[in-house]
């Protein structure tokens, strides 16, 4: 067993975890975080993207050993603590950009690095930032609409939760 | 769950208590060096039961599907010194831990190798390419990805070290052998690649046909343009998905140079390199709708790259 020291949605945690324990079903089933879904287990449908010192990654494609020391966020690090929803949660509610919501997760975390980086992007840029993440309810267009209600509402700061 | 003759009450227990434990890979020895020196030791000590972790974005799909169960993971993330990107006698030196991710935003990587820079966006998504590495994807060396074509169209020369034999510098052309196989020897880490420096005014392109963005590429073509007054002084152009490696088109490169650049020059040049293809058939095409679209994707990238060259 190795020892794992990372930080988790601003909180320090600690645990011994076997080296060929994924970061997905470390968070999952170590951390109770279960907010991130499996889905495939090999990197292709996004359904487990987290962000790693920022940056979007396949929590499946990660051991979690190799978190140790990493600032690690998920679906549960979105909304404040008082409940109320994160810009891109709320624009996601708002176009009905889930049906079933088992991708929600690893679209939400996506959008969130890609608007961070592209605040202001057109219909295509969309469109390519959410390709590595399947959705086989919605047919696309209700997150897309999402994405464009958040990142004008992030603009603008209408809507937006102070 | 019942592996040929080995099947056991204990194997059966082993796999009911990995179902329960949700454990993915088989299991192995981990060792995360901090030094390249000590990954150079693993990696001696323990060859052909090792596998070196980079970007794991190849790597960790296969210890998922158990499709490769090493005894001994080497973990390259911590190593000190094996990432980032420089200037390099006009052109670059990508340490093997790069990023993709980490090039595709370098200003130096856009300036130096414009090949490089249109071909990273390319390569699967941005939560991939911000774990995936430069040196990870040459060392894989599957013959769909972008990477290694770039590297064999751009005479890049690929550095190695291992415990025993010290540096070895390998031409990309003698790199990539075949379907995920390299000239790499076991007890061996690449470290370096050195990419020459595009000459000012070059333009390139990088073109693909996948299933989706950011799919792997069922064939796809990049090239590098350098026209004088309307002549090509210097042209570069690599397939992928069209073998069993990256193809140079070296035959049609030649008879290019000191060529007008025009639309008929290029329709010619996409037209014998592709006749020189072999790619192979699938479930993704037929070996013959590679090879048409290989043609129409290496004239449209001939084509582009002399319109962004200078």
């Amino acid at each position: 067993m190795n020892d794992v020291r990372l930080t988790v949605n601003g909180v320090e945690r600690h645990a011994a975890v076997e080296p060929r324990r994924t970061l997905a079903d470390f968070l999952r089933d170590d951390l109770g975080l279960t907010g991130t879904h499996v889905g495939c287990e090999h990197g292709v449908c996004g359904a487990c993207t987290v962000l790693v010192d920022g940056e979007p990654a396949r929590s499946c494609l990660m051991l979690a050993v190799q978190a140790d020391g990493l600032h690690v966020r998920t679906i549960e690090g979105l909304a404040d603590a008082d409940g109320s929803l994160s810009p891109v949660q709320e624009a996601f509610r708002d176009e009905h950009g889930f049906q079933c919501g088992f991708c929600t997760p690893g679209f939400l975390m996506t959008v969130e690095a890609f608007l961070a980086e592209n605040p202001d992007p057109s219909d295509l840029e969309i469109r390519e930032a959410l390709s590595g993440n399947l959705c086989r309810c919605t047919g696309y267009d209700s997150i897309v609409a999402g994405v464009k209600l958040a990142a004008e509402r992030l603009r603008s700061g209408v809507g937006v939760p102070a | 769950m019942f592996y040929g003759g080995r099947w056991s009450l204990c194997t059966l227990f082993s796999e009911l208590s990995d179902c329960q434990a949700r454990m993915k890979p088989a299991p192995f020895t981990y060792y995360a060096p901090e030094s390249l020196d000590e990954a150079l030791a693993l990696r001696a000590e323990h060859a052909a039961d090792s596998v070196l972790l980079s970007g794991g974005q190849s790597l960790v799909p296969m210890l998922n599907l158990r499709l490769s169960q090493p005894s001994v993971v080497i973990d390259l993330n911590r190593v000190q010194g094996l990432g980032g990107i420089a200037e390099s006698n006009g052109g670059l030196a990508v340490g093997a831990l790069t990023r993709q991710r980490t090039a595709e935003r370098s200003s130096l990587v856009a300036e130096r190798a414009p090949l490089l820079a249109k071909a990273l966006p390319l390569i699967a998504h941005p939560a991939i390419r911000s774990r995936g590495t430069v040196g990870g994807s040459l060392a894989h060396c599957d013959p769909a990805a972008e990477l290694p074509a770039v590297m064999l169209a751009l005479d890049a020369k690929l550095v190695a070290r291992s415990a025993s034999g010290g540096e070895r510098v390998i031409e990309a052309a003698d790199f990539f052998e075949g379907f995920l196989t390299t000239s790499l020897r076991e007890d061996e880490i690449l470290t370096e690649v050195r990419v020459p420096g595009s000459p000012a005014g070059a333009g390139a392109a990088f073109h693909e046909v996948s299933r989706n963005h950011g799919a792997f590429a069922i064939v796809g073509a990049g090239c590098v343009v350098q026209a004088h007054e309307g002549t090509v002084e210097d042209v570069r152009l690599v397939f992928i998905g069209a073998g069993g490696t990256p193809m140079r088109a070296r035959a049609a490169e030649t008879a290019l140079t000191g060529q007008p650049a025009t639309a008929e020059s290029f329709a010619a040049a996409a037209r014998d390199a592709a006749a020189e293809l072999e790619p192979s058939s699938d479930v993704h095409a037929s070996a013959t709708y590679r090879l048409n679209v290989a043609e129409v994707l290496a004239r449209r990238a001939l084509t582009e790259a002399l319109e962004v060259s200078a």
